[in-house]
C-alpha cells in the first residue's frame, strides 16, 4: 500500500509543480538555516578534551581586597603568581599546572629561516601529560627543569617543520628571544577547540607553538599574553613580579573522582583561610574549582551571536512549517473530490490519513536534501568569514542524521493537521457537489 | 464594499485563515526584532572614534632580542617617520579606538582613599604630537605642557608612587560623569593614589573595546612611550587617497633605520576600525537576509493560499460577476480579505515581538524594542500581503460571468 501512496504523491506532485516546488523550497530554507546554525552552535559548543573533560579542574581563588568585595561575587579568574606556585610546591592534587600564554622572536639554529614572532606557553612539567599532548619525538621537561629553570622547550610540529624541515629536533636549539633553548620534545598537532586551558589568547585559533618552563620564561623576561588585572591600592610597575597584587595566571588540576575534588576544594578553602591568617588575603575564603565544561559554560565561550542565530533560525523555521501546513492544507483541500469519490468507493478514513502522510513525508524528504545542500552551502558561507572559529564549521555524522530526522518530524507536522482536515471530507457531500 | 461578507467568508475556512494570520504574526515578531537590532548594530559600527580616521596609519615593530635604548630608537623612528613625504604628523601611543588586540583601563577615583574608582576609563599614553597627530579635539583648557612629559623609563624607574602628580587630559563625557555640571578644568582626580590635575577637556575618544564601559571614558597621561614597551607609531598623512604609498614608504623608512627589527603589523587605522566592527557587520547582513527570505517565505504562503481560495470560489464568483458585481469588486473583495488577514496578525505580532524582546532583554541586554519599529512593521507587512495577494485576485477578478451558468 505505502508503494501505491508513494505513487499518487509523485502523481500529485507533477500536477502542482509550482506549489511542490514552493513546499519543497520552503522546507529547504528553514532547515537548511537551522542545520547551519545548529551546525556552528555544535561545533562551538563541543567538548575540546572528550573523555577527561570531568577530571580537569580550573582554580580560582579570591586575593583582592576587602574594600571592593561584593559577598558571593565571583573571584578573578585567574591566579597571582605567588598562589599559583604556592599550590604547585604543595603539589595536592594528581597532577597540576600553572601557565600563561606568552610570545617571542624565534630565530633557527643556523639563521636560514628569518626571525618570526611566535605564539608561546609558558607552563610547568605536568602540563603534557594532563592536557594528553601526543608527542611526535622526545618528551616534556622534567619538574627539575621548572625548578632550575631549564633553558628546554617544546615544540609543535609545525615549527619543527619550518625549522628543522621535519626532521626529529630532539636535543637541537632554537633561540627563543635570544637565548638557546635545548629542544626536549617535538608534539603532533594538537589543538584542543575551544582553547579550554586560556581562554585569553585566541579561544578558537589562538594555536601555540613553543612550550617551555615557565620559570624559565620569567627568567628571560619573556613578554606575556592574556589578561592581567593588578588591584593593589598603588600602580605596579612590575606586574609579573612574585608578590604582585595581579592575577595572571590559569591553574589548573587533575583530579580523580569527586571525592578527590572535594577534598580538594577544602584545601583552597584551607590555603585561602592561612593566606588571610598571614595577612595576605583579606576577604572570607572565596574559591572556585570548576569542570572543563562547566568552565566553558561559565566563561560563556559559544558566542552571544552564535545563540542569537540560532534562535533566529529556529524561528525561521516555525514560519516555513506554518507556510507548508498551509499549502499542504489548500492542496489537500483543493483534491476534496478526488478524496471524496475514494472514500465513497471505500478507502477508510485511515488510508486518506496516511495517503496524506506519506504525501507531506515524500515533501519532507526532498525538502531535507535541499536543505543538506542548503546547510553545506552555508557553512561553506560560514567558513568564508573571518571569525576565529570559521574553519570549524564543518558538518559531522550527528548533524547529517539530525538533518534528516528533522526534515521528516517537520514535514510530518506539517502533513498531520492537512491530513487530518483532508480525512474528515464526507464522501456523500463531495459527490453531490461534483 | 462591506466588510461583513468578506468576514463571513473567512469563517468557512477557519483553518486556512488562522494559518495566514499565525504566519503573518510570527513574520511580524522575528522581523520587528531583527529589524531592531540591524538599528542597533548600524549605531554600534556608525559610532565616533574622536580621531582622524581616514588620515591615520599604524605601524607594530618588535625588536629582536633585548633592546638596550629603545626610547632614543622611537626618537631616531619618529624623525624618520616625519621625513617621509605626504606625512604630517608621527606619534607613539599605547592603544587606539576601536582595537581589538588590547586595551589598558584604570579606575579613577576623586578621593585619594576611595574604596572603588568612582569610573574605569581607557588610559591613553600621549607624547608632545599625540594630539595634534591623532587629530583630538580639546574643547576646554589646554594641550600638555613640554614639562608635564615624562619617558616611560623614567615612571618605570621611580619607586613606589610618592609624591607622583601630574597633569590630565579627560573626554568631555568623563568629565560631565566626575563632575556634573561643573567645570572640570582645573579639578583634581585620582589614579590610585596618585593625584592627576585635569588641563583640558577633549570633545571625544573612544575606548578600544567600548564593551568595557562607558564607550567614551578615555583620558591621557603625558607619557612618552617607546615602540618596544607596547608602543605603536601612528601617522597622519595629508591626502588619504595616497595612504597606501605612504605606508609602504614609512616601512621602509623604518627598515631604514634599523633593519634588525620585526615589522609586526602595518595598516590604514580605518582597516582596524572595520576588523573590530566585522562580527557587527555580519550580523547586520545575516539579520537582513534572513527578514528578507522570511518575508519572500510569507508572501509565496499568502499567494498559495490565496490561490486555492479563488479556484474553490469559483463558481461564487463566477454567480456574484452575473448578478452585476464589477471585476474591481471583485479585486476588493480580495484585497480586504488579505488587508483584515494581515491586520490581525501584526496585532497578534506585535504582542510576540514585545515578548521576544523582553526575552532578548533579559538574554543579551539589549535595550527594549523602541516604539518606532511598530509602524514600519506595519506598514511592511501590509505592503507585503496586498502584493502578494494581488495575483490571485487578478485572476479571480478575470473570472467571466458565464462560469456561472456552467455545471461544476
Amino acid at each position: 500500500m505505502l508503494g501505491y501512496y508513494l505513487t499518487l504523491a509523485l502523481r500529485s506532485f507533477r500536477r502542482n509543480r509550482v506549489l511542490t516546488a514552493l513546499m519543497v523550497l520552503t522546507l529547504a530554507l528553514g532547515i537548511g538555516a537551522c542545520m547551519t546554525t545548529l551546525t556552528v552552535f555544535h561545533v562551538l559548543s563541543g567538548d575540546p578534551i572528550p573523555g577527561k573533560s570531568d577530571r580537569l579542574f580550573h582554580v580560582q581563588l579570591d586575593p583582592e581586597p576587602l574594600a571592593t568585595y561584593v559577598p558571593g561575587a565571583e573571584p578573578d579568574s585567574q591566579l597571582t603568581r605567588f598562589d599559583a606556585e604556592a599550590l604547585l610546591r604543595d603539589r595536592h592534587a594528581t597532577r597540576q599546572v600553572m601557565m600563561t600564554g606568552g610570545g617571542g622572536i624565534i630565530e633557527a639554529e643556523d639563521g636560514a629561516v628569518r626571525p618570526f614572532l611566535e605564539s608561546m606557553r609558558y607552563t610547568s612539567a605536568d602540563f603534557f601529560a594532563m592536557f594528553d599532548v601526543p608527542f611526535l619525538h622526545g618528551q616534556g621537561w622534567t619538574a627539575q627543569d621548572d625548578a632550575g629553570r631549564g633553558r628546554v622547550a617544546v615544540i609543535g610540529r609545525t615549527l619543527n617543520d619550518k625549522l628543522f624541515g621535519g626532521a626529529d629536533s630532539v636535543g637541537r636549539q632554537v633561540r627563543v628571544d635570544g637565548t638557546a633553548l635545548r629542544i626536549v620534545g617535538v608534539i603532533d598537532d594538537w589543538l584542543p577547540r575551544p582553547k579550554f586551558y586560556d581562554l585569553n589568547t585566541g579561544r578558537f585559533d589562538g594555536q601555540e607553538h613553543l612550550f617551555l618552563p615557565f620559570s624559565t620564561a620569567i627568567d628571560l623576561k619573556m613578554g606575556t599574553s592574556g589578561s592581567s588585572n593588578c588591584f593593589g591600592g598603588a600602580p605596579t610597575n612590575d606586574s609579573r613580579a612574585l608578590n604582585a597584587p595581579c592575577t595572571w595566571i590559569q591553574y589548573w588540576v587533575e583530579l580523580e573522582d569527586p571525592a578527590q575534588a572535594d577534598a580538594f576544594k577544602a584545601y583552597l578553602a584551607n590555603y585561602s583561610a592561612q593566606q588571610k591568617a598571614a595577612g595576605r588575603f583579606e576577604r572570607p575564603a572565596n574559591v572556585r574549582l570548576r569542570s572543563v565544561m562547566d568552565w566553558l559554560d561559565h566563561r560563556k565561550v559559544v558566542p552571544g551571536d552564535v545563540r542569537l542565530q540560532l534562535w533566529l533560525a529556529l524561528g525561521f523555521l516555525l514560519v516555513c512549517l506554518v507556510n507548508t501546513v498551509g499549502l499542504l492544507l489548500a492542496k489537500f483541500l483543493r483534491r476534496g473530490g478526488e478524496i471524496g469519490v475514494r472514500r465513497a468507493l471505500g478507502a477508510a478514513r485511515r488510508d486518506v490519513f496516511v495517503q496524506a502522510i506519506v504525501e507531506s513525508g515524500t515533501v519532507g524528504i526532498a525538502g531535507g536534501l535541499l536543505g543538506l545542500g542548503l546547510a553545506q552551502a552555508g557553512l561553506w558561507a560560514v567558513r568564508q568569514r573571518p571569525t576565529d572559529y570559521a574553519a570549524l564549521a564543518h558538518l559531522d555524522g550527528a548533524m547529517l542524521l539530525l538533518t534528516f530526522v528533522l526534515a521528516l518530524v517537520t514535514s510530518i507536522a506539517a502533513g498531520l493537521l492537512p491530513a487530518w482536515r483532508s480525512m474528515q471530507i464526507a464522501p456523500a457531500l463531495q459527490l453531490k457537489s461534483q | 464594499m462591506h466588510v461583513h461578507p468578506i468576514v463571513s467568508s473567512l469563517r468557512r475556512h477557519r483553518t486556512a485563515a488562522l494559518l495566514i494570520v499565525l504566519e503573518i504574526a510570527l513574520t511580524c515578531a522575528i522581523v520587528c526584532n531583527a529589524l531592531f537590532l540591524i538599528g542597533e548594530r548600524i549605531d554600534a559600527v556608525r559610532r565616533p572614534s574622536g580621531i582622524a580616521e581616514r588620515e591615520l596609519l599604524q605601524i607594530r615593530l618588535s625588536g629582536i632580542g633585548p633592546q638596550t635604548d629603545a626610547g632614543a630608537r622611537t626618537r631616531e623612528d619618529l624623525a624618520a617617520l616625519r621625513a617621509v613625504p605626504g606625512v604630517v604628523g608621527a606619534t607613539v601611543t599605547n592603544q587606539l579606538p576601536f582595537y581589538r588586540f588590547s586595551s589598558s583601563n584604570s579606575g579613577v577615583s576623586l578621593t585619594a582613599d576611595q574604596a572603588q574608582p568612582t569610573l574605569h576609563a581607557a588610559r591613553y599614553h600621549a607624547d608632545e604630537t599625540t594630539i595634534a597627530t591623532l587629530g583630538i579635539r580639546l574643547v576646554a583648557g589646554r594641550d600638555f605642557l613640554p614639562d608635564e612629559y615624562m619617558d616611560v623609563a623614567e615612571v618605570e624607574a621611580l619607586d613606589g608612587s610618592e609624591g607622583m602628580r601630574g597633569a590630565t587630559i579627560v573626554t568631555a563625557s568623563m568629565a560631565e560623569r566626575l563632575f556634573p555640571g561643573e567645570q572640570a578644568v582645573g579639578r583634581t582626580v585620582y589614579f590610585g593614589p596618585i593625584p592627576l590635575t585635569i588641563v583640558g577637556i577633549a570633545e571625544s575618544l573612544a575606548r578600544p573595546s567600548p564593551s568595557d564601559g562607558e564607550g567614551t571614558f578615555s583620558f591621557l597621561l603625558p607619557i612618552r612611550l617607546h615602540y618596544n614597551n607596547g608602543g605603536t607609531y601612528l601617522i597622519r598623512v595629508s591626502d588619504p587617497a595616497r595612504r597606501d604609498a605612504v605606508l609602504a614608504a614609512a616601512v621602509a623608512a623604518l627598515e631604514a633605520v634599523d633593519p634588525d627589527r620585526l615589522i609586526l603589523a602595518h595598516s590604514a587605522y580605518e582597516a582596524i576600525r572595520a576588523d573590530y566592527f566585522r562580527n557587527d557587520r555580519e550580523m547586520i547582513g545575516l539579520l537582513s537576509t534572513v527578514s528578507i527570505v522570511l518575508l519572500v517565505v510569507t508572501a509565496f504562503g499568502i499567494v498559495g493560499l490565496a490561490s486555492f481560495w479563488v479556484q474553490q470560489r469559483t463558481r461564487q464568483i463566477g454567480v456574484r460577476r452575473a448578478l452585476g458585481a464589477t471585476r474591481a469588486q471583485i479585486l476588493r473583495h480580495f484585497q480586504i480579505e488579505n488587508f483584515l488577514l494581515t491586520s490581525t496578525g501584526i496585532v497578534l505580532g506585535m504582542a510576540l515581538a514585545y515578548a521576544l524582546n523582553q526575552l532578548m532583554m533579559g538574554r543579551y541586554e539589549l535595550p527594549r524594542l523602541p516604539l518606532a519599529y511598530l509602524p514600519v512593521c506595519t506598514v511592511l507587512l501590509w505592503a507585503l500581503g496586498q502584493a502578494a495577494v494581488l495575483w490571485p485576485a487578478l485572476r479571480a477578478a478575470a473570472i467571466s460571468p458565464a462560469i456561472a451558468t456552467r455545471a461544476a
